[in-house]
């Protein structure tokens, strides 16, 4: 593996939950229990998993939109936790975001123009109108966007265009490392197809990294390089995408497999028993994953497994396949 | 004899001066204990093609043509409580949001019992014992103390497991399903699809699944419809319509799915959208999109034929 664009070390987040005024207890609820990636330059690194696993906490806590409560993240080498915002400044361009729902991510008072020139005047005050406008036109092009839209405002714009142009504002900036974070799901089927071409073409031209988080296992399939699994705020496999699909270790990851909808059919023939979640703020000890998992023994629901390795394949369970 | 049959249904909604169709003349029947899928992107008219079986387009919407005949009677043409008897009786709906169905400050057992005496003469505690029964077939666990929990006390799958619990109670002859799982996890939406599935075999209740996933569909239903723009563009065995599409646009939607393609590879995208009901093109609504389109595509809308809605199929299926 190249030397990674950004890293993770242990990252921790904790939510405080409101407390009952008869109660003296503090709720927290673990977001984040310890999370370590890396990811490569060039990369489309996937991060999959169910709600309130904490693959948006991730991306935001990375993002510097959270702070994480504990460990570090490094960009290039150098730690960006805890930066203030004027030393963040400079690496706010390299990394952008894209979000789920092009209906709220967009300013709608804003016209295109606005929305696309805001993130150069704020990181890059120093440039031109004329330079600012070339930059703009640019990015326009490249994302498939037409250049009179420019004056228009969101509400003139269906989902799949919207999604364009929230792309083109990541890209503006000419970053490096982009985090999208559920960004086909509000969109149609066809409409899908054009949003992930788009996002494949850009790569390719600008040699972008991605790390895309994702309910959806058949994007992955498609799209990934390498995955990894999150469950209840921990990665519970993380390994290339062959791997993932080819021979899933973790029983979590064999599930979620087990669950896609196939065109083929028989995936809903054969169902697990149903599973409940535990609760994210009193965490059971051991594996978060035991009282749904087939396999679970005494083992599992005393002593957590952990992930080591963090560069190749790694699954955290004690008894993988 | 059908036990649903849905001929030329016209649906329409004021617009400024002018009336817009959101359903253009759509023809649909379901035999008995018949699991069939609606497809279609947002804006098809097929949550429309729902509410409209169960008489519930809200005005100032209307149904200005066609007719649905249930068990040999014209739904739109009877009075109001015969087709009470119908709906939510023999005509059960599941809807996307369990909330929608569900009362947030009633307990499960109170909107049980009370739709169960709405459509029968039962007793409260006979009612409360059919309806724990009904949620240990829908394998909600520790029924018997789960019956007297609020809505808000359960998860998102529990709920959609108790909302699939209510509309079987009258033990209906059909189940209507708008996207039942869209909004739950795909473990979840699994087992959800699956007791959906087990319970119609068992009971041979037909089935209605309205979704965007045609993966979904394919899991689950025997027979399959495509909409597009406010009408069906194709209609067929599930089966054949996935492994063999004869209107481009079956076929478009198919190519762009991620699970076809080769992995990295670019996927085969259909250019442009939808076309808003208030501005629909000339002819055949889907040309500006179509590969194979030709003059003759905008200039006149194809007849609905052997399946299939198009000037080309023949040549859509020869590419195939």
């Amino acid at each position: 593996m190249s030397a990674p664009i950004l890293t993770t070390e242990g990252l921790e987040m904790r939510f405080a939950l409101p407390t009952h005024f008869l109660s003296r207890e503090k709720p927290v609820l673990h977001a984040l229990n310890g999370v370590s990636i890396a990811i490569a330059e060039g990369e489309s690194f996937c991060v999959v998993g169910e709600s309130g696993c904490g693959k948006t906490t991730l991306g935001r806590a990375i993002m510097g939109l959270l702070k994480p409560s504990a460990g570090s993240i490094h960009f290039r080498g150098q730690r960006i936790d805890g930066m203030d915002e004027a030393a963040r400044k400079p690496i706010r361009a390299q990394m952008q975001m894209v979000f789920q729902n092009p209906y709220a991510s967009l300013n709608p008072r804003r016209t295109v123009f606005d929305t696309l020139s805001e993130p150069l005047r704020h990181l890059q005050p120093g440039l031109g109108r004329a330079e600012l406008r070339e930059r703009i036109e640019a990015v326009l092009a490249a994302t498939g966007c037409d250049p009179s839209w420019l004056r228009k405002l969101p509400h003139e714009f269906s989902g799949g265009q919207r999604q364009r142009i929230a792309i083109a504002r990541a890209l503006v900036t000419n970053p490096a490392f982009i985090v999208a974070d559920e960004p086909i799901s509000a969109l149609d089927v066809s409409i899908q197809a054009q949003t992930l071409n788009l996002m494949t073409d850009l790569q390719a031209e600008r040699g972008l990294t991605y790390m895309f988080i994702t309910h959806d296992l058949s994007v992955v399939e498609h799209f990934a390089t390498r995955v990894a699994v999150m469950y209840l705020g921990r990665v519970m496999e993380l390994a290339p995408v062959e791997a993932i699909f080819r021979a899933p270790r973790h029983p979590y990851t064999q599930l979620l497999l087990s669950a896609i909808p196939r065109l083929e059919g028989g995936s809903f023939a054969q169902t697990a028993a149903p599973g409940e979640l535990p609760d994210p703020v009193n965490m059971p000890p051991g594996c978060p994953f035991a009282p749904r998992c087939p396999k679970a023994q005494a083992r599992c629901r005393a002593d957590r497994p952990d992930l080591r390795d963090v560069t190749g394949t790694a699954v955290a369970c004690h008894f993988p396949a | 004899m059908p036990l649903l049959d849905i001929r030329d249904l016209h649906v329409a909604f004021p617009s400024g001066r002018r009336e817009v169709e959101a359903l253009r003349g759509v023809d649909l029947t379901l035999e008995r204990g018949e699991r069939l899928g609606v497809v279609g992107e947002s804006g098809a008219g097929k949550s429309m093609l729902a509410f409209a079986i169960l008489d519930l387009i809200a005005p100032p919407g209307r149904i200005t043509a066609g007719s649905i005949f249930f068990d040999g009677r014209d739904i739109l043409r009877l009075p109001e409580p015969a087709i009470r008897d119908i709906r939510g009786n023999r005509i059960s709906m599941i809807f996307q949001d369990p909330m929608m169905t569900l009362n947030p400050v009633l307990t499960i057992g109170t909107q049980m019992i009370e739709t169960l005496r709405a459509h029968r003469d039962i007793s409260k505690a006979a009612a409360r014992r059919l309806s724990v029964e009904r949620l240990k077939q829908v394998s909600i666990p520790s029924a018997e103390s789960r019956i007297d929990a609020y809505p808000h006390e359960l998860s998102g799958g529990l709920r959609q497991r108790v909302v699939i619990a209510i509309a079987l109670l009258t033990e209906p002859e059909i189940i209507i399903a708008d996207e039942p799982t869209t909004a739950l996890d795909v473990t979840i939406q699994a087992e959800i699809m699956a007791l959906i599935l087990r319970l119609c075999r068992e009971n041979n209740v037909g089935l209605i699944l309205i979704t965007h996933d045609l993966g979904v569909v394919a899991e689950v239903t025997e027979r399959l419809m495509i909409m597009y723009a406010g009408l069906c563009v194709e209609a067929g065995p599930t089966r054949r319509l996935i492994d063999a599409p004869a209107h481009p646009y079956t076929r478009g939607l198919l190519g762009a799915l991620p699970q076809k393609a080769r992995r990295g590879a670019r996927l085969d995208q259909i250019p442009g959208s939808m076309p808003p009901i208030t501005a629909l093109p000339s002819g055949c609504a889907y040309h500006p999109r179509c590969p194979l389109a030709t003059a003759r595509c905008a200039a006149e809308a194809p007849a609905f034929r052997a399946g299939v809605a198009c000037h080309h199929a023949e040549r859509a299926e020869s590419r195939a």
